[in-house]
Parts: structure tokens; sequence; C-alpha cells
């Protein structure tokens, strides 16, 4: 318990920051946990190495505009781009949502936007993470295209390797296969 | 660990044929009809820490595991004789054995202790084997897997691989809070210790030509970064770290090369080769599909792809040198990927789709190239060649969780090694 709210202190301070920077602390800013800092060790001999870092969970990032209740609202809300199976491109349903974070993003320049692409489970490891880039760059194009900076973007791969839902089924895999938008720092 | 003999009870009870590997329960889902009958006998014991040892249970797993050997069941063993000189050759025939072991281990000062094995064939009375092997409390296990590779080279004609090992991927915990663990163990599944264990995903460990070395990928920054680690000394190096993926690292033949995946700023993923001294990045592949996974020839001079330039992942084979231009190798189905060479070249494991399913498939190298496929499970990937090139192990499912499988390369034997928590994946053979 103690912990979570100090997480959900830290993230208000974080939303008030980056509205600050961003210029306008009415405006409602999508703001997403800074990445954790990384310790890593190698093992020692014979010993188990360890590298510990934040874990980020299947819906981490939906802070948002909406929690905020200003600005554009409900699209603003949604972080998450889903795709159909071995496809990489955006569909209708998904354009208001890529307009609302292009407005967000062309409005506020100093705010950057990463762009994590993932995968269901089924085929191989590695080429999953081709698909996964393959989608992340499907939401960046789509965001440059609506005037978005390319410094603002980056992406990501995960492939199959971060799921948001559990399951061998067309009800998990349909959640697995998206793009999670999250702003950082 | 506690939990393992109950487990293996249980099993045993339901299952006609299943063993222990390491923190694994084996099940035999498929055995081989013409395995070849072998009695190997309790090695005499001498007091104290050797006693407790039971070098001839270990050699009759590694013997059992490889499908080719039936080992007799020791509850119907008469006798216990422990050199050739007491064998009763007549008896040990009629209950059906065309081979027999049988040793003794000796004291030999301050936990050292002396192993004398003898092998014969039963039908002629000839002596094939008589080796000592000097061992410790703690190299019990290593001398054991070694006496189950003479065996297995003095019967078979083949190098055994029992006394190598295997890397893989351990994921537990439930989502938002996994738990990565990169673990080596011995090819049985036993000593198993964590060499890398990270928040963030842990994918695509290799070895060292020389076994000393994993190259692997790691998300810990939550970004990809490809490490090379030595397993003795834990030492780590971050060897690729570029914007954008770094991923699917595989050693060159002589060791001082890394082919992997990496990006361009608009994620065109090709193939590029990485010297490691010199930290000189050569570009091998360059189109505007996925290309990715790639694998070495034994030569050094030709690279294994996968690449969906053609539409659907297919695999392709390029020289090294520039402007050469890769060939397609496969043509069957729509999904063939993640190449892995047998370890005399003349055949290809890869992981293929059919009827919805993904499968690890076998294709000669020499000839018409004709497409085996040896799995019959649903989400079967990673396939990696025993360094023998007899048995492959590989992810698979099992009741929702992922475990790890071993067919042997005729596709004759199956068995499914199924760990007491969490997921296994992407299992890396070692080299000898």
């Amino acid at each position: 318990m103690g912990s979570s709210i100090t997480k959900m202190l830290s993230i208000g301070c974080l939303c008030a920051a980056v509205a600050l920077l961003a210029g306008c602390p009415k405006k409602a800013t999508t703001v997403e946990q800074p990445t954790a800092g990384t310790q890593i060790a190698g093992s020692g001999a014979g010993g188990a190495g360890s590298a510990s870092t934040t874990p980020l969970g299947g819906n981490a990032g939906t802070m948002g505009a909406g929690s905020q209740g200003a600005g554009a609202g409900g699209a603003l809300a949604r972080n998450v781009i889903y795709f159909d199976f071995d496809k990489s491109d955006i569909k209708p349903e998904y354009a208001d949502i890529i307009s609302a974070h292009a407005r967000n993003l062309t409005t506020h320049p100093n705010l950057k936007l990463k762009l994590e692409g993932n995968t269901d489970e089924r085929g191989t490891r590695e080429y999953n993470i081709g698909l996964g880039e393959r989608r992340a760059q499907a939401v960046r194009r789509a965001l440059m295209l609506q005037g978005v900076g390319e410094s603002q973007l980056t992406t990501v791969s995960f492939g199959a390797e971060r799921p948001a839902a559990e399951g061998d089924d067309e009800a998990a895999w349909a959640k697995n296969r998206r793009v999670d938008m999250v702003y950082t720092p | 660990m506690n939990k393992a003999p109950y487990s293996i009870a249980v099993l045993g009870l339901l299952l006609f044929c299943s063993r222990s590997w390491g923190e694994f329960v084996v099940e035999v889902t498929r055995g081989q009809d013409d395995a070849i009958p072998i009695a190997i006998v309790p090695f005499m014991g001498a007091e104290g820490a050797a006693e407790s040892f039971d070098v001839a249970r270990v050699v009759t797993d590694d013997l059992a595991r490889s499908g080719r050997f039936k080992a007799m069941d020791r509850k119907d063993m008469i006798e216990e004789p422990h050199n050739g000189a007491s064998i009763a050759f007549d008896d040990w025939r009629r209950l059906g054995n065309d081979y027999i072991l049988v040793g003794l281990m000796q004291p030999q000062g301050q936990d050292r202790y002396n192993i004398s094995f003898e092998l014969y064939n039963v039908l002629n009375r000839q002596r094939l084997l008589a080796y000592q092997i000097s061992a410790n409390r703690t190299g019990m296990r290593l001398a054991s897997h070694q006496i189950a590779d003479m065996v297995f080279d003095k019967i078979l004609g083949i190098r055994g691989a029992f006394a190598t090992r295997i890397a893989y991927i351990s994921v537990i915990g439930s989502l938002p809070n996994k738990t990565y663990r990169l673990i080596v163990a011995d090819a049985d599944g036993e000593n198993p210790h964590v060499v890398m264990q990270s928040n963030e995903p842990l994918m695509s460990p290799a070895w060292s030509p020389d076994g000393q070395s994993l190259a692997y990928v790691s998300f810990e920054d939550r970004l990809p970064s490809v490490y090379v680690q030595v397993l003795k000394t834990g030492e780590r190096r971050r060897v690729s770290a570029r914007a954008g993926v770094n991923q699917a690292p595989a050693w060159s033949p002589n060791g001082k090369k890394l082919a992997l995946t990496l990006s361009t700023r608009d994620g065109n993923l090709d193939v590029y080769v990485l010297d490691l001294d010199t930290q000189a990045l050569t570009r091998i592949t360059d189109d505007p599909g996925i290309d990715t996974e790639p694998q070495w020839s034994k030569d050094g001079q030709n690279l294994y792809f996968t690449s969906d330039r053609a539409g659907g992942p297919q695999i392709y084979r390029v020289g090294i040198q520039p402007g050469d231009h890769p060939r397609r190798l496969t043509f069957q189905g729509n999904y063939n990927a993640r190449p892995r060479l047998s370890p005399d070249e003349s055949e290809l494991a890869f992981v293929t789709q059919e009827d919805g399913a993904y499968r690890i498939a076998l294709m000669g190298l020499k000839g018409r190239g004709e497409v085996q496929v040896l799995t019959k499970g649903r989400f079967d990937v990673s396939p990696s060649f025993a360094p023998n090139g007899a048995m492959i192990i590989y992810a698979s499912r099992d009741r929702g969780r992922g475990v790890l499988a071993l067919v042997s390369s005729d596709g004759r034997v199956q068995e499914r090694l199924v760990a007491s928590e969490g997921e296994v994946q992407e299992p890396a053979w070692s080299p000898f």
C-alpha cells in the first residue's frame, strides 16, 4: 500500500512537472513513469548474476489526459493500438487515438513518446521482434504524417516477450498484438 | 528441488516411463521400437560419499533418454556383478540383454574415488570397454556422463553428448511481475545455475564455440542490448546497444565475430557481422523486409537467416563477402524460420507452420531438399542440435506452460521435459 501511494504521488509530481515544462498547466499531458535506473551485476564465480529493473505492467502508461479531465479527452487517454494477426497496418478505428496523440505532441514539442511494439506468442521469437518493430514503425509513421517531429518519437520492439495477457487463445493474442504508446520524460 | 521426488513418484504412476531431468520430469512421449537392450548393473559402492552416489543410475538415465537404448529394470536383476569375471553371461542373455555394463568404486584417499567399469557384449562375451576414472564427490556426475558417452560411442559409433550443457531462459511469476532467468545446466538438466536474472526479458542465448561464454539479448534497460558473458568468471560485456533493434546473436566458428540483427532508424531489420575485438561492423543483408535469426556455416563464409522479403518468412543463405546475393532455401509452406544447421551441415532444422501449428522441421541440404516435420505440437519453436547431431532440443507447450522437449533427428524418439515451476524457453545446446 505504502509503496503504491508513493508511486502515485511521484507520478502526480511528474504530471505536474511535465505540464509545467510543456508550458500549459491546464492542458492535460500523458506521462509515464521514468525509466528506472538499472542495476546490473554479472554473476560472480559460480554465483547468480542479477539485474533489477522496474516492471512495466501490460496496462502501465494509462495515466493520462482522461483522468486529468481536460484536453483531448477520451482518445488521448487511450494509448494502445491493436493489430490483426501478422499485420502492421493501423485499423481505421484507431485514427482518432493517433490524431489525439499527434495533436498532443505537435502542441507540446517537448514531449517524447516511446512506441513499444508487441506480438502474440505465435511464431519464432526473433522474427516476432521484427514484427513488433514493424508495428511500432507503422504508428511512428502515422504520427509523423500528422506533423509530429521525428525527434519526439522512439521505438522499441519486445516481440512476444512482454505479453499484456496470458493464455494461448485468440482472446489473449488479440490483447498482445499491440503498440503501447508511452510518454517518457 | 525438494518437491522433485514427490512429483516423480506421482508421475511414475501415471506415465509408463518418466525420469528425473534435473529440475524437470521427463515424459517419454514416443520411444524407439528397436532400442538396444542393455543391463547397467548398480556399481559396487565404497564406504561413505561414493556409496550415496549412483553412477549406474546416471548412466542408465542418459542412455535411456537418447531413445537408442532400453535399460533393464533394476528390480529384474537377479544378481549384481561388478567385474567381468563374475558375469553369468547366459543368464543375462536369457533376460534379453545385448550388452552389460558393470563397475565399482574404490576410495582413493581424501574425497577421491576410483571408478572402474567394463562393458561386455553379452552374446559373444567380448569385452568392449575397460576403463578407470578418478573423481571426487563433485566430479561423480561428470564422470558418470563420460561413462555414458563412452558406451554410446562404443556401441553406436556416435560420439556421446551426455557430458555437455544446455542454456535456456526460465520465466517465473505472473504479469506484470515476471522474472526472467538465463540458466545453464548439465545436458541432463542437473546442476542448474542462474547466469543472469532480470525483471525485463532475456532472449536468444548463444554458446561461444569454446563453450566458455554465452551471448544473449537483455532488455534490462528497457531497450535491447547484446551481451557476452564469460560463464566461469561472470565477467560481462555489452557488445551492441545501438539505436533500435539489437538481436539474435550468433558466434562465428572461430569465436571472433558475432552475426546479429540491427535496425535502421526507420525500423528495417538486417543482418550484420560484428568483430568482437575491433567492434568493426559489416552489413550483410540490405532489404526492406525483416532479415534476422542468422546462423553461421562451419567455414565461417556463409550465413543462414530468416527473411520475409518474399512475403512470409523463409530461410535464405548468403555469403559474407560483399556483393553476394541471398539464395532462398525453403519453398514448402508459408512460414519457415529460425534455421539451425546440423553439426555435419547435412541438414537444416527450423520452425515451420503446418495446419496453423508451429513445428520443428528438418530439411536435407544435399539432394532435393525434402522437408520432414519432426514434431506434433502447436507451439514448437527454438530448435537446437546436440553437438553430435543425434538429438534436437526445442521449446514446446504442455498444458499451457512453456516446456522443453527433445526429438531425435530421425523423429523416432520424442520426450518432454516439464519444469517444476515457470515457463521454460529458448534452449541452446552447448558444443562438446
